[in-house]
């Protein structure tokens, strides 16, 4: 018995000393559920990153443990994620990935004197509203998106008539939103239709019938690309002409894959493309020789938090909550979305968005 | 008044689609007082199973409408095994037990299910390949109503015909009926209530899975999540058409989904499902039984 509990106290002493030296870096975001593809490629940057770096020594002499927790996107889910995290005294939150989860969160992780970055989460309203001084994104918000999606709309297609169309959800109805304000300010062109669908609906056949009655010469949708893959399909298959323009959550591949033919000519708005980056190319190129496939998507947002959150700690001497998040808005950092600094809200200086097309089955820059 | 049209059929379609669910939903609770929660993930495994036929036969080289007959029979036939299964694990051991508790088993199993389909399969969407070719007699007025349309009504109107026969002049249908009035006294008389409950679940499978690759093949995608909200309204379809009953489960989807399409076209899409459950409120206020349902009248 004497041995057992001597065993048990050694191994809790062993946990003390070895919880020393590690630097507990939290990844929230959806792991599982239909949103999945979404959070997985974030916790593989972050697990990539924290390898390349425990491997050259760690920082500060700290060896750097990813834990990870599961939001589901869920609002009401993400409050327990953060609460978890917070338990285990994480130093950095890299998430969570949708802007409804990240709000749902943001306050737990304020309280604790957490300071979180999402590579994902585009709600202005995160940085914009002042609420979250601890918030930090690697992407530009919605409203710089949908107004070069109104610009490119009116301008480069020339459309007068436009219908906005979103999935109801904090992230798509507030694209649309946005959109919608950018019309009617720009004065070029009007909105015909302004309507939320349900995401999941079993057929958007009248919606699409309503968009053709409108007459409107292109549709600005706001959501994700489950909806946005049926919505131009059923608008090909209606013989619907108008032009679909859509957001970052519709550029994603899978949209192309399930879409297929009638996602060609679309449009969506995405992140710059830093292909030509040396360390995007280094990025992918670890991700494939991990994981052999290519990364999803947020996956170069989240390598390059990753970087950001670590040289900030790196710089700040230590993982001190105010001198990190000083780092981050002082410090010029090269990470693969371009060389970034955090303005005062949080949002990104030198990251920005571009217009894609499918052509071919490819997502390709309009210049 | 072409819009009109075009709704119309949208709805009819729609509600199409939401009766070849409910039909499944009212058998079940007609005969065993359940509401099968898994059926919706029936519906969902029926197209993940004619996706992966569809895909090895394409690779083969069939003709798309040979792929379509095969996919579909395919489909029918594992949907059909596992809610056999289904009722043998999780509702069997249950018969006897208060009513709440198969409901949770149905619940759980509709949960696991799910989550087998995402771990075995993926949680991305896939793209479902059109298997019913665009015909050239539809060409015409293909932008108003597609051969996939055209599929989906007629197969809801010969299932629904068929399924009235089988339930009014066979055997079985009179075994069904008299285990739905009464199980006990129906296996007095002889009746193999067992056995009249596994056909019931393999009917309302078999019809889950249809739907399914209907549906998949209308849509184009395919994902584990789909058999929920589709589960959801038409369970709704079933109870405003009155559950047990099974003309009403077809009015009550029809009606569902004439609601949702004009809802959509002349007000907004933002309230189709205000609309949709609305209607289903007013309906329970003035007759609790649904449309087509017979009130239950409790032996003192």
């Amino acid at each position: 018995m004497k041995k057992f509990l001597s065993a048990i106290v050694l191994s809790a002493l062993m946990t003390l000393t070895a919880s020393a030296d590690t630097l507990k870096l939290g990844v929230a975001g959806p792991h599982s559920g239909d949103l999945a593809s979404y959070g997985i490629p974030a916790t593989r940057a972050a697990a990539l990153y924290a390898k390349e770096l425990n491997a050259k020594g760690g920082i500060l002499g700290m060896q750097i443990e990813i834990v990870q927790s599961d939001d589901v996107c869920k609002p009401e889910i993400a409050v327990n994620t953060a609460n978890k995290l917070v338990s285990e005294k994480v130093a950095f939150v890299l998430g969570h990935i949708c802007s409804g989860a990240t709000k749902a969160a943001l306050g737990t992780y304020k309280d604790a004197g957490i300071a979180v970055m999402s590579p994902s989460a585009t709600n202005p309203g995160l940085t914009k509203s002042g609420d979250y001084p601890n918030f930090f994104r690697t992407i530009a918000p919605d409203d710089a998106q949908a107004k070069l999606a109104v610009d490119f709309t009116t301008e480069k297609l020339g459309s007068k008539l436009i219908a906005v169309i979103h999935d109801k959800g904090d992230y798509g109805k507030g694209f649309a939103e946005f959109a919608k304000k950018f019309i009617e300010e720009g004065g070029k062109a009007k909105v015909a239709l302004f309507e939320g669908v349900t995401p999941g609906a079993v057929d958007y056949t009248a919606v699409v019938q309503k968009i053709k009655r409108s007459k409107a010469t292109a549709v600005i949708f706001g959501g994700y690309h489950p909806e946005a893959s049926k919505i131009i399909t059923a608008m090909k298959k209606k013989k619907v002409k108008a032009a679909f323009v859509s957001d970052d959550g519709v550029k994603d591949d899978t949209f192309i894959k399930v879409a297929g033919k009638y996602s060609e000519g679309g449009y969506a708005t995405g992140p710059k493309d830093n292909s030509a980056n040396p360390l995007n190319k280094k990025a992918i190129a670890d991700h494939v020789a991990a994981y052999s496939e290519k990364p999803g998507a947020f996956y170069i947002e989240a390598y390059s938090a990753m970087i950001a959150i670590t040289e900030a700690i790196k710089a700040a001497g230590s993982t001190d909550y105010a001198k990190v998040t000083a780092a981050l808005k002082s410090n010029w950092v090269e990470t693969p979305i371009g060389k970034i600094k955090f303005d005062e809200r949080g949002d990104a200086i030198g990251a920005g968005f571009s217009v894609y097309q499918v052509q071919n089955g490819k997502y390709v820059e309009v210049k | 008044m072409e819009y009109f049209l075009e709704l119309f059929l949208g709805g009819l379609t729609r509600g199409s689609i939401y009766a070849l669910i409910a039909l499944g939903y009212t058998m079940v609770y007609g005969i065993i007082q359940l509401i099968n929660f898994a059926h919706g993930e029936i519906y969902m495994i029926g197209a993940f199973t004619a996706l992966i036929f569809a895909s090895v036969l394409s690779i083969l080289g069939w003709p798309a409408l040979a792929i379509f007959v095969v996919a579909t029979a395919a489909a029918v036939l594992y949907s059909s095994a596992y809610g056999y299964t289904i009722e043998k694990i999780a509702y069997t051991p249950l018969r006897n037990a208060p009513r709440l508790s198969p409901l949770i088993s149905a619940i759980g199993m509709s949960l696991f299910l799910q989550n087998y389909v995402l771990l075995a399969q993926t949680s991305d969407f896939l793209p479902f390949p059109q298997l019913i070719p665009d015909f050239e007699f539809m060409e015409p007025i293909s932008h108003i109503f597609s051969s996939a349309e055209l599929a989906i009504v007629l197969t809801t109107v010969i299932v629904m015909l068929l399924l009235t026969y089988y339930i009014k002049f066979t055997n079985m249908g009179k075994a069904m009926r008299a285990t739905a009035q009464d199980k006990t006294m129906a296996l007095l008389i002889g009746i193999n209530v067992d056995r009249v409950i596994s056909v019931t679940f393999i009917i309302g499978s078999s019809l889950a899975a249809l739907g399914g690759v209907l549906i998949a093949n209308h849509i184009g995608q395919v994902n584990f999540y789909i058999g929920f909200i589709a589960g959801i309204k038409a369970f709704t379809a079933a109870v405003l058409g009155g559950i047990g009953s099974i003309p009403g489960a077809v009015l009550g989807a029809l009606i569902l989904g004439w609601t949702e399409s004009f809802a959509t076209g002349y007000i907004s899409s933002d309230y189709e499902d205000v609309f949709a459950f609305g209607l289903l409120v007013l309906i329970l206020i003035f007759r609790p039984a649904g449309l087509l349902g017979r009130s239950e009248t409790k032996k003192v």
